[in-house]
């Protein structure tokens, strides 16, 4: 497929734009990606034309409704290679979805003495959900550490494995970093020791492809607005027989088959995991998103997005004073660096002001800084509508904050 | 509109790049830590206040975005051998300075060199920076255990 630049940025209603009088450069993809108008007019549609609860209205808008909200977990399903839609679950999102797994399936199978494994460079959604399960079970929590390139390190990794490894979550790309962890390895490492894998996709999902069943993964979780969607939805997919397994997560409607005061019946999957109304729109705007994504093709996206890193990165060696934060071998989208004499969150207000939208912060990796041994970093991070020239406008922003603090 | 140059006054590189009273104080009788973790701002406060409730001495360390280390260095300056009762009164105008409506000049008179710090109301997500030292300077004063966090 042949990447239009021009059209692919014509998508995009809201980069078209003044930032105190300067032209938006939007460089906070990592945090939350830009809407085609594709999405904003299939969330438009479906409040301006069929809006109504799912699964058990009669009337016509119900069963519209109904309709395209399960389409869009065919979408999902075969977006990432799940073997069926039974292993897609919707969330409100990664986070969601990750204490989804470590509430349900944690509560059932870890123990005392058990161990989770995750690396130093997971973002605090797959943390903190590990360490309250193992508060609540007994079980200890360790950590893949990393090298200054922000690599993991590989050989560390196969001696933590052990019998008592019960699960392993890894972020298929870090958000701080760039990195891409090599994921197909490293699940099958995992797995040769019995331990499950949850993929935190929530950076990856828009960048490279995903193969849930080439690639053997137990759970991957994602949100929908990091791959041009609406914020509030998310996904779960994860294999068929853990699901079944699984005790449910919350109790309500929609999660059942059949309520007496003295029992209660569980639905079938996936529904069972999904209890009260849903974010129908945004599920179904996930979905569009999804075919826009589809419509480019990873191949263009993946050739396009490296092109971009390449230039940005070339800048930023060439930078005085700039120092990068994550050079791994296999990395994308992200550009995270500090600037001698200027503070970060002074690089993002000063860049504000020149119409550059950046982070600068911990960007909830906190363990990320303290490798480091940086309070913060400030992070340009790239998607498929940027620019060249916006790359420019990037290093001539930093160069004007560089030189009001020499 | 604000222009940049209105929050980043050359007063305020200034203490950036040479921030005043920075350091350890050794001996103290108050001190405090306070947090930003928005930004990782981290800052140590140490004061000697003296019998006559004059405070003697005051030291900050830590690190911070140019706000925050700025605005605790003028801080600390605005207040060495000041009386307890003159921080509880620029704390107040501060407060207001960094709040108050974008139409509304700072005073000038009650702020002295504070005022330099007035551009930050243009920036809402950047108060907190420059409020830090202060919510911490009063938890020291106070003797408060806890850290304090602006949020």
């Amino acid at each position: 497929m042949t990447f239009d630049l021009a059209s692919i940025r014509a998508d995009f209603p809201i980069l078209h734009q003044e930032i105190y009088g300067k032209p938006l450069v939007y460089l906070d993809n990592a945090a939350t990606t830009q809407k085609p108008q594709i999405v904003i007019d299939t969330l438009r549609h479906y409040y301006e034309k069929d809006n109504a609860n799912i699964h058990r209205g009669v009337h016509t808008l119900s069963e519209r409704a109904t309709k395209d909200y399960e389409a869009t977990r065919d979408t999902i399903r075969s977006f990432f290679h799940a073997a069926s839609t039974k292993e897609v679950i919707f969330t409100r999102g990664t986070t969601d979805s990750i204490n989804l797994v470590a509430s349900a399936w944690g509560s059932a199978n870890v123990q005392a003495g058990d161990e989770i494994l995750i690396s130093h460079m997971e973002h605090h959604s797959n943390i903190v959900p590990w360490q309250m399960l193992c508060e609540r079970s007994g079980a200890t929590l360790k950590v893949i550490p990393m090298n200054e390139a922000g690599e993991l390190d590989l050989e560390t990794y196969a001696n933590l494995l052990s019998e008592r490894t019960k699960l392993v979550g890894i972020v298929h790309m870090s958000n701080a970093l760039g990195t891409i962890n090599p994921i197909a390895t490293m699940i099958a490492q995992a797995h040769a020791v019995g331990a499950k894998v949850l993929i935190d996709g929530a950076q990856a999902a828009a960048h490279v492809p995903v193969d849930m069943q080439a690639l053997d993964i137990d759970f991957y979780v994602t949100s929908a607005h990091k791959m041009y969607g609406p914020t509030g939805v998310g996904v779960l997919i994860a294999k068929q027989a853990i699901l079944e397994a699984m005790p449910p997560y919350q109790g309500g409607g929609d999660m059942i088959l059949m309520v007496t005061f003295e029992k209660t019946q569980y639905n079938d999957l996936p529904h069972k995991f999904e209890a009260g109304t849903p974010n129908i729109a945004g599920v179904i705007g996930f979905g569009a998103a999804i075919k826009y994504i589809q419509s480019i093709g990873f191949e263009a996206i993946e050739k396009r997005e490296k092109e971009l890193l390449a230039y940005a990165t070339k800048l930023a060696q060439a930078f005085t004073g700039l120092r990068q934060i994550g050079t791994a071998k296999d990395k994308a989208c992200v550009l995270s660096f500090v600037l001698d004499g200027v503070h970060p969150h002074d690089l993002g207000t000063i860049l504000d002001r020149e119409g550059v939208a950046i982070r600068a912060g911990h960007h909830c990796a906190m363990p990320v800084m303290q490798f480091y041994k940086v309070p913060a970093t400030a992070r340009a991070s790239f998607s498929i509508y940027n620019t060249e020239a916006e790359v420019d406008a990037l290093f001539a922003a930093l160069t004007k904050a560089r030189d009001m603090f020499a | 509109m604000f222009s940049l140059g209105d929050l980043y006054q050359q007063v305020i590189i200034d203490h950036t790049k040479s921030p005043r009273n920075f350091g350890k104080l050794d001996p103290c009788n108050h001190d405090a830590e306070g947090y930003n973790p928005l930004c990782g701002d981290q800052l140590h406060i140490y004061l000697q206040i003296n019998a006559d409730n004059i405070i003697e001495a005051i030291k900050f360390e830590g690190q911070g975005c140019s706000i925050s280390t700025a605005s605790a260095s003028l801080m600390t300056e605005a207040l060495k051998g000041k009386p307890v009762a003159e921080f509880e009164r620029l704390f107040a105008a501060f407060h207001h300075m960094a709040t108050a409506d974008m139409e509304e000049a700072p005073d000038e008179d009650a702020l002295g060199k504070l005022a330099v710090l007035s551009g930050v109301k243009e920036f809402p997500s950047r108060i907190k920076c420059a409020t830090l030292c202060w919510h911490t300077l009063k938890a020291a004063i106070e003797d408060k255990a806890e850290p304090v966090r602006t949020e």
